[in-house]
């Protein structure tokens, strides 16, 4: 036998003479070999392609749809001239695929009916469908105003709407990406460096020589040029320090990972800068140049020693002082990442502001391998007449938030809710591209908002739990079907992308800009959708731009130079911050004036009691939130979530690999499913984690529905950050149980 | 020339972007795959090492399963890949069972498939799609015997390994560490 | 703690998480086609030796099941292929170093030799009907006078598709369980006991059964010590190779194995086919039948236990 292999070798090997990699390299496969199966059909077929960029998330990644002259999406791939993706997009957005073949989709208008005494929903015409979107508009406009009806978006359908809304008279607007995502750290960067952080984040992590990740956990959180970025870092050798209670990917491939106590980032952060100052190997140069406030800094943080801190974080001063000296050491090329869902403990604006105080110490907001002068080139507005001036807005729902910077989805809940606090009534709800059940904590005051609604209308693209609660659903075409805004982000360079439809709409699904204009014509408001397709719109405004949509179709990305100026600081020059000091406020005059902490101050958050554990979550690197669980291809990957364990608590509990368990938290709200036990070194003994996105619980959803249990659900205690009204939810504790509780009550 | 695939388990952060990109660009149908992740931890928590590899057919220098192929089915191309003719295998499953790595499934439609490659990709010109999607840009494909290529450099400069050595199929997929 | 796990959601149907491609059809296969060469041995090597008077069984009636045994075995490869439409392939082409090639020729042959020894033997076997044409019976004629020629043919065939039935499990390197030096002999004993079994049991004549009782018993000692050997083997063997032991003395298939295959199926039979020859009076068909019975359970075992097995890596 062994002979045999041998002289089998030789033969592989003569039939391989040196031929150089190139495009004729294999010309000697028979050409048949491509029958392997349905793939020659695909090799066969010309493939179209059109330029697109991508909705599965918010990263807005530039991309080519591949289609073959039957009309059938074969594949996406990433633009090679997009600094969001530079050709590669990440699973989510491979798989995007998936969006449109979904055979679960939502199909054509439904309207909810009695159908003896029990509600449902009838499939209805578009006509009817949106008369009955106008009629309700109209009602809620003439009895409270136009105020009372608000828009809960996320995504590219919400900008559509806004228009609407704005012409029809609310201001109305709010979405989970601010007050349940990354609001706080906003708020916070704002008041510390006078410049929101935005997205994508102005982060030079490509250059960086040190960069360090406060929970933040890409590589999981797949924002595409991030990872791409980490891993030239990890190339480049730069040092990664991933601050984390759980053993995060990015924790895996960092230097030092801190396997801190959840809940007390802030003492970890004060120490840090404790060090920093006080074996003086801060940035002097800059700190001196643009700090404000530094000696209040310094007298503050004078307690907070290495060996304060590690009895709170359970992190040894040894290793607190070593990542501090290896920070300062690469400073200025030294990231402090500012996250991006950062609404965990109430407290999250003022560790966003200790982290970009941090980053203020080491001198990198401004510098190459810290923090970029982002710049990106503004899309002139397609002509339209004024807007006309709310009575009141998003900004009256968040007055009591002195630095709250976009409306709060948590507030306009609440403000649906009848009641003697009910200063700004909302009635009426037209949600779009945002599944609130899924990504909205507190579900029984939402529930209870919804109940509270004279009207309420879904558009989304799936029948995901909160089109359930609607009066009205209109299916919108999936991103790969349809024409949008043009894609203006910040960037190193500025760049623009075009979404054009890869293939007509689908079913009896519709774009969000057709429903937002037809409506508008409903409600006599013609005048501010003064086009028949919104590809005049992208082309008027393109040509303003200097391009056009025949070359923007060729070329899906375009690529401007820089206006504002050099990428980073400039020797000799000097910089002016947009604070009201002009400079880096590590001691903030705003703060004290609302009588808020100046400087961030450590405060204790409550840990979970016996047989409780905390409830931790995070991203399925394959699946975006809960819109992608259903998605065929992606779901092919990651079908449901696993409750991830410690081997100790796996004892404790007496559970095993696979097993099915339920969860009950602090509140004595119940999953509605079982989830599947992960046991795992790579969890704390005092936490559970879990992905976010999972748990869904309408039927209609043939691949999601009862796969893993929901984070959401499970969230039903939140603490509201004083600052912006960001709602922390990351303070809830849950038991582990072995049956289903809810059987249990009905027997 | 002998193609060759060497990843680098140092950045690969197990995003399974390879496998929907091959299932897309090859058209495997949902529910097969023909190169998937896994992950393997080590240590106890807070010391607790982890491994992401994307693994594949590795075109085994000597590969079993072209050896026990009856019909030629599975045979050695140009470069050392290993493939399957579909229009010539009987669906025996014998070469499945000679695989150490379970590299290969039986299509919907009868004849056994893998990965290929990307062979017709190679012929354009063009790499592996999933090494071309990758979102580390932690696979890297190329002639091992150009000592000048990037995967030649690569295992001469770092460390690595292939996967179940001891199975004495010689694969041409190797794994930086 | 150690884990492993796939996080791609890979769940290949039939192979994930362990191989189901071989099923019982292959089992039944491997066990006609041992039990075809058994018999075909003996009555080749009986003819060989000028001794057809005494296995009357062996080279007659014996022939006709290994024909059906055949072809059965040959359709139920034929089921278990998934590109069936191809299957004429396999003749288009040998490949040596694939026992499923060579398997696939020596069956070829091997069936078309046991076509023409009934054919030689049609006027003994159906004295009632003669053959029709003139050219059937010079065909007979010449292969009566070439039996002996035939059975030299055959003789070696036989041995060839008996170690073939283990050969084509035991080349798997990939499956710990079946790869291992004493698997193809072990089946090829296996295959000659049950042949042997078979031809006892349609065998009127008790000298012929007698024969073929002791035969038998010389071959299941000689498989109890070779299932020995094998175990000894793997308990030398390496990690995987315990892995896999471990299915068979301490996993799923132990009863099975240890029940079936080796007390019904082998010390059982022994014990009464010894008795019987001690003079006692024993109903055969009993021995024969378990024999027989041991034999399809061993085979469908160890196809299904291998497949359990893989390399871990
Ligand atoms: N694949 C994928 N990627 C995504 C998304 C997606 O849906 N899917 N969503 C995108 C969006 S909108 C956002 S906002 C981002 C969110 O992504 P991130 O900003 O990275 O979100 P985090 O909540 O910071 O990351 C969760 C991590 O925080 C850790 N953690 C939990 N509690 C604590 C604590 O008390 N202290 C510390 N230091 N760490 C803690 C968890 O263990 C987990 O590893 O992801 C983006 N990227
Ligand atoms: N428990 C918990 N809650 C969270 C988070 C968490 O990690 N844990 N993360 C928070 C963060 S960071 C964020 S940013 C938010 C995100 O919150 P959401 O944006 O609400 O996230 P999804 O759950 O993806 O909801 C998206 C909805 O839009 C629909 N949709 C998808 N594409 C389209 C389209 O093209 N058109 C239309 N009309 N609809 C579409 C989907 O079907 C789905 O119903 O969630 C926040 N909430
Ligand atoms: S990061 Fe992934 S999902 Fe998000 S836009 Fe880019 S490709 Fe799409
Ligand atoms: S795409 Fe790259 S990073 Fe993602 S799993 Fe595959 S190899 Fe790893
Ligand atoms: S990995 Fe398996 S299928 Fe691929 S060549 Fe090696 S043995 Fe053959
Ligand atoms: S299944 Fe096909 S490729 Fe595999 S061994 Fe049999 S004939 Fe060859
Ligand atoms: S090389 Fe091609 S066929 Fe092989 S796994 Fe990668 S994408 Fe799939
Ligand atoms: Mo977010």
């Amino acid at each position: 036998m062994d002979n045999s292999r041998r002289s089998f070798i030789k033969i592989s090997a003569l039939g391989a003479s040196g031929i150089a990699f190139t495009t004729t390299a294999l010309s000697a496969i028979p050409s048949d070999m491509n029958s392997n199966g349905a793939k020659d059909k695909k090799i066969g077929s010309i493939l179209s392609r059109s330029a697109t960029y991508c909705e599965v998330c918010f990263w807005k990644c530039a991309a080519w749809v591949y289609s073959d002259e039957k009309g059938n999406i074969q594949k996406i791939i990433g633009n090679e001239n997009d600094p969001h993706c530079y050709g590669r997009l990440c699973p989510r957005g491979t798989g995007g695929v998936g969006m449109y073949t979904d055979e679960d989709r939502l199909k054509t208008p439904l309207i909810r009916t009695k159908i003896d005494g029990k509600d449902s929903f009838r499939e209805a015409s578009w006509e009817e469908a949106l008369d009955l979107v106008a009629k309700n508009m109209e009602k809620i406009k003439t009895e409270y105003g136009p105020e009372s009806m608000a828009l809960i978006k996320h995504g590219s359908p919400g900008s559509h709407l806004e228009h609407l809304f704005k012409a029809y008279g609310s201001d109305t607007v709010a979405e989970p990406a601010y007050a349940q995502c990354r609001g706080p750290r906003e708020t916070g960067f704002g008041l510390t460096f006078g410049s929101w952080v935005g997205s994508p984040e102005p982060t030079d992590i490509r250059d960086t020589k040190c960069l360090v990740l406060i929970g933040s956990h890409i590589g999981e959180n797949m924002h595409n040029s991030q990872v791409q970025e980490m891993s030239d870092a990890i190339d480049n050798g730069a040092n990664i320090i991933t601050v984390d209670p759980r053993c995060s990917t990015a924790a895996s491939k960092s230097q030092h990972w801190l396997a801190i106590k959840p809940a007390t980032d802030i003492a970890l952060l004060l120490s840090w800068m404790h060090v920093l100052i006080y074996e003086d190997i801060y940035n002097k140069e800059y700190v001196e140049k643009y700090g404000s406030g530094f000696e209040a800094l310094k007298k503050h943080v004078k307690p907070f020693s290495p060996e304060w801190a590690y009895g709170i974080t359970t992190v040894k001063p040894k290793e607190i002082r070593k990542t501090a000296r290896i920070m300062a050491a690469a400073a200025p090329s030294t990231i402090v990442h500012p996250g991006r869902h950062v609404t965990w403990y109430g407290d999250d604006s003022q560790r966003a502001r200790a982290i970009a105080i941090l980053n203020g110490l080491l001198g990198s907001w401004g510098n190459r391998g810290g923090f970029y002068f982002k710049e990106k080139i503004s899309v002139p507005k397609f002509p339209h007449p004024p807007y006309p001036h709310p009575k009141w807005g998003w900004k009256e729902l968040v007055e009591k938030y002195p630095f709250a910077e976009m409306g709060s989805t948590m507030e306009v809940i609440k403000a649906s809710i009848p009641g003697a606090d009910q200063k700004y009534p909302i009635k009426g709800w037209f949600v779009a591209g945002t599944n609130l059940v899924a990504s909205v904590p507190k579900r029984k005051v939402i529930e209870e908002a919804i109940q509270s609604l004279d009207f309420m209308v879904v558009m989304d693209t799936m029948p995901m739990e909160i089109t359930g609660y609607a009066d009205v659903i209109l299916p919108e075409c999936t991103y790969l079907e349809r024409y949008d805004g043009i894609r203006s982000a910040t960037n190193r360079e500025p760049s623009i992308a075009l979404r054009s439809p890869a293939v007509p709409p689908k079913y009896n699904s519709k774009p969000a800009w057709w429903m937002a204009k037809e409506i508008g014509n409903r409600l006599d408001l013609a005048e501010y959708f003064n086009y028949n397709d919104y590809e005049e719109v992208i082309d008027w405004q393109l040509k303003e731009m200097g391009s056009s949509l025949e070359e923007m179709k060729k070329i899906g990305v375009k690529n401007f130079k820089r206006k504002s100026g050099a990428l980073y600081m400039q020797k000799g020059k000097t910089h002016e911050f947009a604070t009201p000091s002009g400079k880096i406020e590590f001691y903030s005059e705003e703060l004290a004036s609302h009588g808020l902490d100046p400087i961030p101050v450590y405060t204790s958050h409550d840990s979970p009691k016996q047989g409780f554990y905390r409830l931790n979550y995070g991203r399925s690197p394959m699946h975006t939130f809960s819109r992608t669980i259903n998605n065929p291809n992606l779901s092919d990957l990651t079908s449901e979530n696993m409750l991830w364990v410690n081997p100790k608590v796996a004892r404790i509990e007496g559970l095993k690999n696979n097993q099915e368990v339920w969860l009950q938290n602090q509140d004595g709200v119940n999953s509605s499913f079982p989830i599947k036990v992960r046991v795992t070194e790579r969890i704390r003994w005092d936490s559970v984690y879990m992905y976010h996105g999972f748990g869904h619980s309408n039927k209609k959803l043939t691949r999601a529905h009862g796969k893993g249990a929901s984070d959401t659900e499970l969230i039903s205690r939140i603490a509201i950050d004083p600052l912006m009204g960001g709602t922390g939810m990351r303070g809830n504790f849950v038991k582990i149980l072995l049956d289903n509780p809810i059987k249990e009550t009905i027997l | 020339m002998k193609y060759a695939m060497v990843i680098d388990t140092l950045k690969c952060v197990g995003c399974s972007d390879c496998v929907v990109a091959c299932q897309t660009e090859n058209n495997v149908p949902i529910g097969y795959c023909r190169d998937w992740v896994t992950e393997s931890v080590n240590g106890s928590y807070p010391h607790v090492e982890l491994e992401l590899k994307s693994e594949r057919c590795n075109h085994c220098d000597n590969a079993p399963c072209v050896r026990c192929c009856p019909t030629g089915a599975s045979h050695v191309a140009e470069g050392g890949i290993v493939l399957v003719t579909a229009g010539e295998c009987i669906g025996c499953g014998a070469c499945i069972e000679s695989c150490p790595y379970d590299a290969r499934f039986q299509h919907p439609d009868g004849y056994v498939d893998k990965c290929t490659f990307c062979a017709q990709r190679l012929k354009e010109g063009q790499l592996p799609a999933c090494v071309s999607v990758c979102p580390t840009k932690c696979m890297y494909f190329g002639d091992l015997d150009d000592p000048t290529s990037k995967v030649s450099h690569l295992l001469q400069s770092r460390k690595h390994k292939v996967l179940a050595p001891e199975a004495g199929t010689k694969p041409n997929v190797y794994y930086l560490i | 703690m150690q884990e492993e796990i796939f996080i791609s959601g890979r769940n290949i149907p039939k192979i994930d998480p362990y191989l189901e491609i071989w099923h019982f059809p292959i089992s039944l296969y491997l066990f006609l086609g041992g039990m075809a060469a058994g018999i075909i041995f003996f009555a080749s090597l009986f003819t060989v030796l000028r001794r057809e008077k005494q296995v009357q069984t062996a080279i007659k009636p014996a022939m006709i099941i290994v024909l059906i045994a055949l072809i059965i075995g040959l359709l139920a490869l034929f089921y278990d292929l998934t590109h069936k439409l191809y299957v004429w392939r396999l003749y288009t082409t040998i490949r040596i170093e694939s026992p499923m090639s060579w398997g696939a020729w020596v069956l070829l042959f091997i069936t078309i030799g046991t076509f023409l020894w009934i054919l030689s033997y049609f006027s003994e076997l159906f004295p009632k009907w003669d053959l029709k044409f003139k050219w059937l019976k010079q065909i007979e004629q010449f292969l009566i006078k070439n039996r002996r020629n035939l059975a030299l043919i055959m003789l070696p065939l036989s041995l060839i598709l008996g170690i073939y039935t283990g050969i084509l499990l035991s080349a798997f390197n990939a499956r710990p369980l079946w790869n291992n030096a004493i698997l193809g002999p072990l089946f090829l004993v296996s295959g000659l006991s049950t042949g042997a079994a078979c031809i006892i049991l349609f065998s009127k004549d008790h000298y012929e059964r007698k024969l073929f009782s002791k035969i038998d018993l010389a071959l299941i000692f000689i498989e109890l010590a070779l299932i020995v050997h094998m175990i000894m083997g793997m308990y030398a063997g390496s990690a995987v190779q315990l892995e896999a032991l471990d299915i068979l003395i301490g996993g799923e298939y132990t009863v099975m194995f240890f029940v079936f295959v080796i007390i019904l199926g082998l010390i059982f039979p022994a014990i009464l086919e010894g008795i019987e020859l001690l003079g006692y009076k024993v109903p055969v068909a009993i021995p024969a039948i378990l024999i027989l019975i041991g034999g399809l359970i061993f085979r469908m075992v160890m196809i299904e236990a291998g497949q359990l097995t893989r390399y871990l890596y």
